[in-house]
C-alpha cells in the first residue's frame, strides 16, 4: 500500500483502516474532485478543511454512498468496498451525520432510533430504551429516550443523530458541519463528546469545517481541499491556523492587477451600519459596526459562514435586524424591507444568480422587474422602450443574449452581467455586491470586476462580499473581516496583505 | 428496473399537438371501454357525446349555456394559478356569488333593468371576493397553507345556502328548500334569441379578455408573473409579493363569485342546493387543461359543455350512466396532464447495475 504523498505516517491509530483512492468526480463540465486520495484510520479525528465549494461535502457524500464516483476506489484493509448507498456505508461502519438531520421531529428518541437499528418486523421499544440507556453512558451522550423530538433543542437532537448512528454500530462517522448549527456552550460540549468518541471507543471521525478553533482544539490529522485537490494531508500539531488558512484560500496568483484607488477620505459615509444584531435563529450577526464612503469599496471577507451571507440578506432586506441601525445618507431606516433599502438608494446583487431572477422569463423582463413602473404604459408595459433599454443594456454590458430570450438559457458570466446591467442601471448610491465572480470564467470575471471598479469611481458606494481574497485584496479600499457573526477587523488596503488578513480570518490575532 | 424523468434539452415544434392528440385518442379508448362496461354501444355513444351536439342548433346553444360558468372558473383559477396562489376554493367562492346575486334579486323590485343587472353582477363579484380574503390573509399574514383553506371553505358555502334556503329564503308559495325567482329586473339579457344564452357568456368572454391583457401586457402581470414563477426573485427585485398575492386572490374569488351571479341572473334564476354542478372544481380542471393559458381556458370550458350535453344526450339515447361526461372529463385530465409531463422530461429506465455507473 502506497500511502499519499506528503501524508506522515504516525499515528497512535495505528494502521490506516479506510483509504479513498484517486476520487474524481465532474458535474457536466465542473470537475468537483480531482484525484482526491484521503486516509481515514481508527481512533483519529480527521478534520477536512476548505472554502465552500472546495469539494469537501462531494467527497463525503461519495464515501456515505450518496454519490457515486466518475472513477476512483474506496478501500478498506486492502479490499475494496462497494459503496453505492447509504446502506452499504452503514454495512462497512460508515455513520454520517449531516446538516440537516434526518429524525422524525413528532416521534420521540426511542421510535427514531428503533427506526433506523430495527432489522424486524416487531419492534420491541422497551428493549430499544435499554439498549439507548447503556450507549448513552457508553459514549457519554445523554439523551432523553422518552422525550419527542420537536421539543428537543438542536444540540440534543445533533446528539440523538450521532447516537443513532453509533447504534446502528458504525466505527467510522462522518460529522459535516456539526457546529454550524451550535451556540458557544453546546460547541464546547461536541468537542468533548468527539474528544471521548475518538480515544475512549476507538471511533475513527471525519470533521468537516472551517473554523480553526475547533479544528485546533480536537483534530489530529488535518485535510485541505481546495478547488476540488488535496493540497495539503498533515498531522494537526505539525501545522499552524496561519498556514491552514493561507492553504485554504491559495497562493495570490501573480499578475493580479491592483486597482487605482482614489482616495477621498473628506467625503462623510453614505452607508453606516451601527452595531447591526440579528437573533441566532435568523442566522446569528452581533456589533456589526461599518461605514462606507461614495466611491469607496468596502470589501468583506471572511472565511466563508462567518455570517458574510446573513449580512448580505440584511442589506438586501431579506432578513430583519433586531438590534442598532442602518443609515443611508443621513436617514436613519425605519426597517431594513427589501423597498425601504431600495428607496434609499440601496442596490443589490446576491450571491446565487439564479435565484436572483425569474428563470422563465425573457432576459428584457428581468432586466426591468424592479423598475416596472417606469415602462407602465397607461394600459399596455411600453414594450419598444422596455426591448430599446434592453437592447443598449447589452451592447453596453457586452451581454452575449437576445433580449426575448429566456433568462434561463443564458450562460453564468451572461446572468451575471444581466443582474449587473439591473443594479447599475438604477444608478445605486450603494451597491451591495455578493460573490460576484463564483464560478465564472477568467474573461467573465475580469470583466466583472473591471465593472464593479467603474461603478466606484463614479462614485457608487460598493460593499464587495467575496470568499476570493485575491478579488478583495485586489479591489478593495478597505477590508472589514468577518469572524463568527461580527466584524473582527477594519484594515486599510495600504496595511490589507494576505497574512493581515489571514489572521484575522483565522479569528486569532487581536 | 426503475424509471427516472430526465428533463429533455429541446422539443420540437410537433410534440406538443403529437402527445396532446395522443391524449384525446387515449381518453376516447379509455371511455369507450367504461361505456362498454355501463352496457352502452361506444361508437355511437362517442358520436352523441362529442359531435351530435355540434349538430343541431339546440344542442350547440346548449353546450354554450353549459360552458359559461366554467368560463369563469376556469379564469378565477388560471389567474391565482399563475401568481402562485393555489385556489382550490372557486366552488365556495361561486356560491358565495349566488348568495350575494340572490339576496340582491329578492330586493330590487322595479328597478331599471340596467341598475339591476348592474347590482345583482357587482353583489355576486363581492361576495366572492369576500369568500376569498379569509384565506388570503391567513396565507400573506400568516404563511397557512391556502389549498387547505380555500378548499375547507367549499362545504361551508354550500351549508350556508342550505341554511338560507330552509330558513329565511325557503320558497314563499310551495314551502321547497329553494329561493324565490329574482325580480324580472335583476334578470340576465338573452343574447341568442329563442335560446337560453345569457350575457353572461359575454361577460366571461370579456373577462377572459381582459385577464390575458392583463396577464401578458400590463405591468401588474409582468410583477404577478414574476410573483409566481420565482418569489424570491421577486422579493430580491423589490416587488411586494404578498400584496400581489393578496390582490390576486380577492381578483380571482370575485371573478368566480361573478360566474355564480351569472347562474342566479342568467338561467337559474332562483337559488337552490344543485345551483352549482361542481363549476369550481371543474374549473381547477379546465385552468390545468389549458395550462394556465386563458384563451385556452376559453376553449376548454366551451369543449366541456359540449361533453356535458353529449353526455346527457348519450344517457338518454344509450340509456348509459350521465355521469359518464364527467368520467371523461376526469381521463381527459390524466392523460393530457401526463402528456404535459412527458412533453418536458423522457422517462430513463435503468437497472441496478447501469445506475452504479451513472
Amino acid at each position: 500500500m502506497n500511502s499519499v504523498e506528503g501524508v506522515a505516517i504516525a499515528s497512535r491509530g495505528g494502521a490506516p483502516s479506510i483509504f479513498l483512492r484517486n476520487i474524481t468526480k465532474a458535474f457536466g463540465e465542473t470537475i468537483a474532485l480531482s484525484d482526491v486520495s484521503l486516509d481515514l484510520r481508527a481512533g483519529e479525528v480527521h478534520a477536512l478543511l476548505g472554502e465552500n465549494g472546495a469539494g469537501k461535502t462531494t467527497l463525503m457524500k461519495i464515501l456515505y454512498g450518496l454519490s457515486q464516483p466518475d472513477s476512483g476506489q474506496i478501500e478498506a484493509d486492502g479490499v475494496v468496498l462497494k459503496i453505492e448507498s447509504p446502506r452499504d456505508a452503514r454495512a462497512a461502519g460508515i455513520g454520517m451525520v449531516t446538516q440537516h438531520f434526518s429524525l422524525v421531529k413528532n416521534m420521540t428518541v426511542i421510535e427514531n432510533i428503533a427506526l433506523a437499528s430495527a432489522k424486524t418486523f416487531a419492534i420491541d421499544l422497551a428493549k430499544v430504551r435499554a439498549e439507548i440507556v447503556a450507549a448513552s453512558a457508553r459514549f457519554g451522550l445523554d439523551v432523553p429516550p422518552d422525550a419527542v423530538i420537536a421539543s428537543l433543542p438542536i444540540a440534543l437532537q445533533q446528539r440523538v443523530e450521532i447516537l443513532k448512528a453509533l447504534m446502528s454500530g458504525c466505527s467510522y462517522l462522518i460529522l459535516d458541519e456539526p457546529t454550524a448549527v451550535l451556540g458557544p456552550n453546546d460547541i464546547d460540549s461536541l468537542l468533548e463528546v468527539i474528544r471521548r468518541l475518538r480515544s475512549d471507543a476507538g471511533i475513527g471521525i471525519v470533521l468537516i469545517s472551517h473554523k480553526m478553533a475547533e479544528i485546533e482544539k480536537v483534530a489530529d490529522r488535518v485535510s485541505v481541499l481546495r478547488r476540488g485537490q488535496v493540497v495539503s494531508s498533515s498531522l494537526a500539531n505539525g501545522i499552524t491556523s496561519k498556514e491552514l488558512v493561507t492553504l485554504m484560500v491559495g497562493e495570490q496568483q501573480s499578475g493580479a492587477e491592483q486597482r487605482q484607488r482614489s482616495a477621498s477620505p473628506s467625503q462623510s459615509p453614505i452607508l453606516v451600519l451601527e452595531s447591526v444584531g440579528v437573533s441566532r435563529e435568523a442566522g446569528g450577526l452581533s456589533d456589526i459596526s461599518f461605514t462606507v464612503r461614495p466611491g469607496e469599496i468596502l470589501g468583506i471577507a471572511g472565511v466563508s459562514g462567518n455570517g458574510q451571507t446573513e449580512l448580505v440578506n440584511v442589506l438586501s432586506g431579506t432578513t430583519q435586524i433586531d438590534s442598532g441601525t442602518i443609515t443611508v445618507e443621513g436617514h436613519q431606516l425605519g426597517s431594513n424591507t427589501p423597498q425601504s433599502l431600495m428607496r434609499a438608494g440601496v442596490g443589490i446583487l446576491g450571491e446565487d444568480r439564479h435565484a436572483s431572477a425569474v428563470h422563465a422569463l425573457q432576459v428584457v423582463e428581468n432586466l426591468i422587474l424592479d423598475c416596472v413602473e417606469k415602462f407602465a404604459g397607461k394600459f399596455q408595459l411600453r414594450r419598444k422602450e422596455m426591448l430599446n433599454h434592453c437592447e443598449s443594456a447589452i451592447t453596453q454590458f457586452e451581454i452575449k443574449a437576445n433580449p426575448k430570450q429566456a433568462f434561463g438559457t443564458l450562460s453564468g458570466g451572461n446572468m451575471q452581467k444581466v443582474l449587473l446591467a439591473r443594479l447599475f442601471s438604477r444608478k445605486p448610491k450603494v451597491a451591495i455586491i455578493s460573490q460576484p465572480t463564483r464560478g465564472l470564467d477568467v474573461m467573465a470575471t475580469n470583466y466583472v470586476r473591471s465593472l464593479i471598479a467603474q461603478a466606484s469611481k463614479q462614485g457608487t458606494a460598493v460593499v464587495l462580499v467575496s470568499e476570493d481574497l485575491d478579488e478583495i485584496l485586489e479591489l478593495a479600499d478597505r477590508v472589514a473581516v468577518m469572524y463568527r457573526g461580527s466584524v473582527v477587523g477594519i484594515v486599510d488596503h495600504t496595511a490589507a496583505s494576505r497574512e493581515s488578513i489571514g489572521e484575522l480570518m483565522a479569528g486569532i490575532a487581536k | 428496473m426503475k424509471a427516472r424523468f430526465v428533463l429533455r434539452a429541446s422539443t420540437p415544434w410537433w410534440r406538443g399537438p403529437l402527445l396532446i392528440a395522443a391524449a384525446a385518442l387515449l381518453t376516447i379508448l379509455i371511455s369507450a371501454i367504461m361505456i362498454r362496461w355501463a352496457g352502452g354501444a361506444p361508437i355511437p355513444a362517442v358520436r352523441y357525446m362529442f359531435i351530435s351536439p355540434l349538430q343541431s342548433r339546440f344542442g350547440f346553444t346548449e353546450s354554450l349555456l353549459s360552458a359559461t360558468p366554467l368560463v369563469f372558473t376556469g379564469a378565477a383559477v388560471a389567474i391565482a394559478f399563475r401568481a402562485g396562489y393555489w385556489n382550490i376554493g372557486a366552488e365556495g367562492q361561486l356560491l358565495a356569488g349566488t348568495i350575494g346575486a340572490t339576496w340582491v334579486g329578492l330586493h330590487a323590485e322595479s328597478l331599471p333593468r340596467i341598475v339591476g343587472v348592474t347590482l345583482i353582477l357587482l353583489a355576486g363579484m363581492l361576495f366572492g371576493a369576500l369568500w376569498a380574503l379569509t384565506p388570503a390573509l391567513l396565507r400573506t399574514r400568516l404563511g397557512i397553507d391556502e389549498v387547505v383553506t380555500t378548499l375547507l371553505l367549499n362545504p361551508v358555502a354550500l351549508l350556508i345556502i342550505t341554511g338560507l334556503l330552509n330558513g329565511p329564503w325557503r320558497n314563499s308559495e310551495s314551502g321547497f328548500p329553494d329561493s324565490d325567482v329574482i325580480a324580472d329586473s335583476t334578470k340576465l339579457w338573452i343574447i341568442w334569441p329563442n335560446t337560453r344564452v345569457h350575457f353572461g357568456l359575454a361577460l366571461g368572454i370579456v373577462i377572459i379578455g381582459l385577464c390575458w391583457w392583463f396577464v401578458g401586457k400590463m405591468s401588474g402581470g409582468l410583477k404577478l408573473r414574476a410573483v409566481g414563477l420565482a418569489p424570491n426573485a421577486a422579493r430580491i427585485a423589490g416587488l411586494p409579493v404578498e400584496r400581489t398575492l393578496l390582490t390576486t386572490a380577492l381578483v380571482s374569488g370575485g371573478i368566480a363569485g361573478l360566474g355564480g351571479a351569472s347562474e342566479i341572473a342568467g338561467v337559474a334564476h332562483q337559488l337552490t342546493t344543485g345551483i352549482s354542478n361542481n363549476f369550481g372544481y371543474t374549473g381547477v380542471i379546465v385552468a390545468t387543461l389549458a395550462a394556465l393559458s386563458f384563451i385556452g381556458a376559453l376553449l376548454v370550458a366551451l369543449m366541456f359543455g359540449v361533453i356535458t350535453v353529449g353526455s346527457f344526450s348519450a344517457s338518454r339515447a344509450l340509456e348509459i350512466p350521465s355521469q359518464i361526461g364527467q368520467l371523461v372529463q376526469a381521463v381527459l385530465l390524466i392523460t393530457v396532464v401526463s402528456a404535459l409531463v412527458i412533453q418536458k422530461y423522457r422517462i430513463v429506465w435503468t437497472t441496478k447495475k447501469s445506475e452504479g455507473r451513472k
